[in-house]
């Protein structure tokens, strides 16, 4: 196993890119490693704009029966949310066309599962024209997928990393850590991070991870810090 | 009540019967027949009550809202014998029919006409013509049978009548009665002096000064007969049976949304109709959040529900209605012009629930309960949700299942933390965990039995979070040995 060095810890000027990245608004693709991992939906939340109009969200029947539904008293109230569950992916992206050129709307999430034959290069690249000519963030959530040709922007891979340390309970998960990559972009180097989400303050820090996937042992679930 | 009468099971006359509604404490009697009301039973007695009194007392429950819509059209179909009218409280009808009785040949004649009219939808009326509105309301509650008061009468018809016929509230009809004061003519005897003195604060139903000047006619009390909503239809006829209704629909929602504009009304909803050459109809109805007279924005609901329309042998009228009308003004939404961003969310709302349903486009709903589940609702966005609860403090998932999957655990009997689980057939292992958090069954809505739900939040080897629930505990005496589910993902 090897390890970056600590000294290799991104630079303030990468990490400010990599923030505007992700509050881009243009379309971009994210998939999970595992159907039922929330990472992804975290991610995305944490990029949303904190003021503005009502998200739109719009599930197909399976990501809603595997993934389960956006459950509003653990997302918070900063933004309203209005809910679309349709049963096809056809009508997902019919319903985030249909936002995107709302005035009122602003960002718009979809959830498709798998790879279905509607979600084509077009269909990608219909989407990430009008987010960009309405200037909205588009976010695209694909589970169990492959990531197949696609228009979108900004294309990341996201799973759970064991969390942060607790800072007073050594035994409970902390702030969530999440492993990032972003495997095809064209306003930024591709690359692979852990990314730790503050939930207090809403923010999202940027560290290198290590070349092999794991993480820094010093960022992991260290219960030695916690409990001195 | 009505509806029995329709389909021919209401109760006959002689056999007691009473409509009830719920009130407070249970159920009270709304209203009674004839045979009833001299068995004894009240109204706004309890139900059980009135049963021990008469055991075979018949009971229904009164649809008080049908009611209310019922009287409303009847306040309309009133209009034939004169042309205006109005509700007089829930079960009274007012009818103006100055200079009207002529046409029917005379008081008598009219009154009459209309008993035999109203016997004819099968109801009973109590009908009574005065030159005031309050002798009118004394004498067909409290009068003979059609009784007719002549201008300059009124005191002398109204003088044996009650003081209950004033109008006034139990209160003061109690008061009066305690005062030896039992009819109106009594009443009126009193100096007015005095009355006025004694009943100087009193609010109009419980005041008899101003109630028995209304009913002599020394106040003005004038019918105020409120218009019928008026109703938009456009319709195409056509020469020769077509097969899809496409082309027409632009021309019939600007010609509905210029009727609207000139009234000053936009509609909710919009009933679409064709009409077969054989005779056959279809209807397409779409709503919408906010009221509209947009042309635009009507034909855009239809667009993918024309499709649906068999059109067999094609169809040679189509009729376009527009239901749930209110007045609606022309706002300007900016000083310097454009357009408001709250009608873009009610339209792009109207597009998406016309075309995937009502419950497939939905807004969360938060209520105060600990319950999950319960905590959020999802409510079709068409309706609106007012609903906004105070959210529970402790930590809660970003996802939540629909229903929770049950999943198989491997814990320290009996109330350890799971250190290992099996989901979906893959093994998860527990590294860290948070919990218990004890929520317990809410009882005035759970079934007896209900267990309670100890949740953890876990993290397995992998790093993700989860929300396990233990139902119930060993030998709570509601089952058997606990069970566990994942209900919900933490991010």
């Amino acid at each position: 196993m090897s390890y970056l060095a600590p000294s290799k810890r991104l630079s303030s000027q990468t990490r400010l890119t990599l923030r505007s990245i992700g509050a881009q608004k243009v379309l971009s693709d994210v998939f999970t490693q595992t159907a039922a991992d929330a990472a992804a939906v975290g991610f995305v939340l944490a990029h949303l704009p904190r003021e503005g109009g009502t998200v739109l969200w719009a599930q197909d029947r399976l990501s809603a029966k595997e993934a389960g539904q956006p459950y509003m008293p653990g997302i918070g109230p900063a933004q309203p949310v209005m809910r679309v569950a349709v049963s096809r992916p056809s009508d997902v992206l019919v319903t985030m066309e249909d936002a995107l050129r709302c005035k009122a709307v602003s960002a718009v999430i979809g959830e498709i599962w798998g790879d279905p034959p509607t979600l084509d290069f077009t269909a990608t690249k219909r989407l990430a024209l009008r987010a960009e000519a309405h200037g909205l963030p588009c976010w695209l959530i694909r589970r169990a997928a492959h990531p197949n040709l696609s228009a979108a922007r900004n294309r990341w891979r996201i799973a759970s990393l064991p969390s942060a340390a607790h800072p007073h309970d050594a035994q409970s998960p902390g702030d969530p850590r999440w492993q990032v990559e972003l495997f095809r972009s064209r306003a930024a180097q591709p690359g692979i991070w852990a990314v730790r989400y503050d939930r207090a303050t809403g923010r999202l820090d940027f560290s290198a991870a290590s070349v092999d996937g794991t993480v820094d042992a010093r960022d992991g679930a260290d219960r030695h810090r916690a409990a001195r | 009540m009505r509806v029995m009468a329709q389909t021919g099971t209401a109760p006959p006359d002689d056999l007691p019967a009473a409509m009830v509604a719920e009130g407070q404490h249970g159920p009270v009697i709304h209203d009674t027949n004839r045979a009833a009301r001299l068995a004894g039973v009240q109204r706004g007695a309890r139900v059980t009550d009135m049963k021990a009194l008469l055991p075979d007392l018949r009971v229904e429950y009164a649809d008080i809202y049908g009611d209310r819509h019922a009287m409303e059209q009847l306040m309309f179909w009133v209009r034939r014998w004169c042309p205006w009218s109005a509700q007089d409280g829930p079960d009274g009808l007012i009818l103006d029919t100055t200079g009207s009785d002529h046409l029917w040949g005379g008081e008598a004649a009219m009154l009459a006409d209309m008993e035999a009219a109203f016997s004819a939808l099968g109801l009973t009326a109590q009908i009574a013509l005065a030159p005031t509105w309050g002798a009118a309301w004394a004498l067909a509650r409290y009068g003979t049978v059609r009784s007719i008061c002549p201008e300059g009468e009124i005191a002398q018809k109204l003088s044996p009548l009650p003081v209950e016929a004033l109008r006034l509230n139990n209160g003061t009809v109690t008061l009066l009665r305690r005062l030896g004061l039992k009819t109106i003519g009594a009443l009126a005897d009193v100096p007015r002096l005095s009355l006025t003195r004694r009943f100087v604060k009193a609010k109009l139903n419980e005041n008899p000064v101003l109630r028995l000047d209304q009913a002599m006619g020394r106040t003005a009390e004038p019918v105020s007969s409120p218009d019928a909503a008026p109703t938009f239809r456009a319709h195409a006829r056509l020469p020769e049976p077509i097969m899809d209704p496409t082309p027409f629909m632009p021309d019939l929602c600007r010609e509905l949304c210029d009727q609207m504009e000139a009234q000053g009304y936009g509609c909710r909803r919009l009933l679409l109709t064709v009409y077969h050459t054989d005779g056959d109809t279809h209807r397409i109805d779409v709503a919408m959040s906010v009221h509209s007279r947009d042309p635009d924005h009507l034909l855009y609901l239809f667009r993918d529900k024309l499709d649906a329309i068999n059109p067999g042998y094609g169809f040679d009228l189509i009729t376009l209605d527009a239901a749930q009308t209110e007045q609606m003004q022309t706002v300007q939404a900016h000083l310097g012009g454009g357009a408001d961003e709250t009608v873009d969310l009610s339209r792009l709302i109207d597009r998406l629930t016309a075309r995937f349903g009502v419950r497939a486009v939905s807004t969360p709903a938060l209520r105060e309960s600990h319950v999950p589940e319960r905590a959020q609702n999802w409510v079709g966005a068409l309706h609106g949700s007012s609903d906004t609860a105070e959210v529970v403090a402790a930590e809660r998932p970003i996802r939540l299942l629909s229903h929770p999957e049950e999943v198989r655990v491997l814990y320290a009997v009996p109330k350890g933390p799971p250190v290992q689980f099996i989901w979906r057939r893959q093994t998860h292992k527990v590294t860290r965990y948070a919990g218990p958090e004890r929520i317990a069954p809410e009882w005035w809505h759970d079934l007896p039995g209900t267990r309670l739900r100890d949740y953890f939040k876990v993290e397995d080897h992998a790093g993700r979070r989860f929300w396990l629930y233990r139902e119930g505990l060993h030998g709570d005496g509601r089952g058997g040995d606990p069970r566990w589910f994942v209900h919900g993902m933490f991010a």
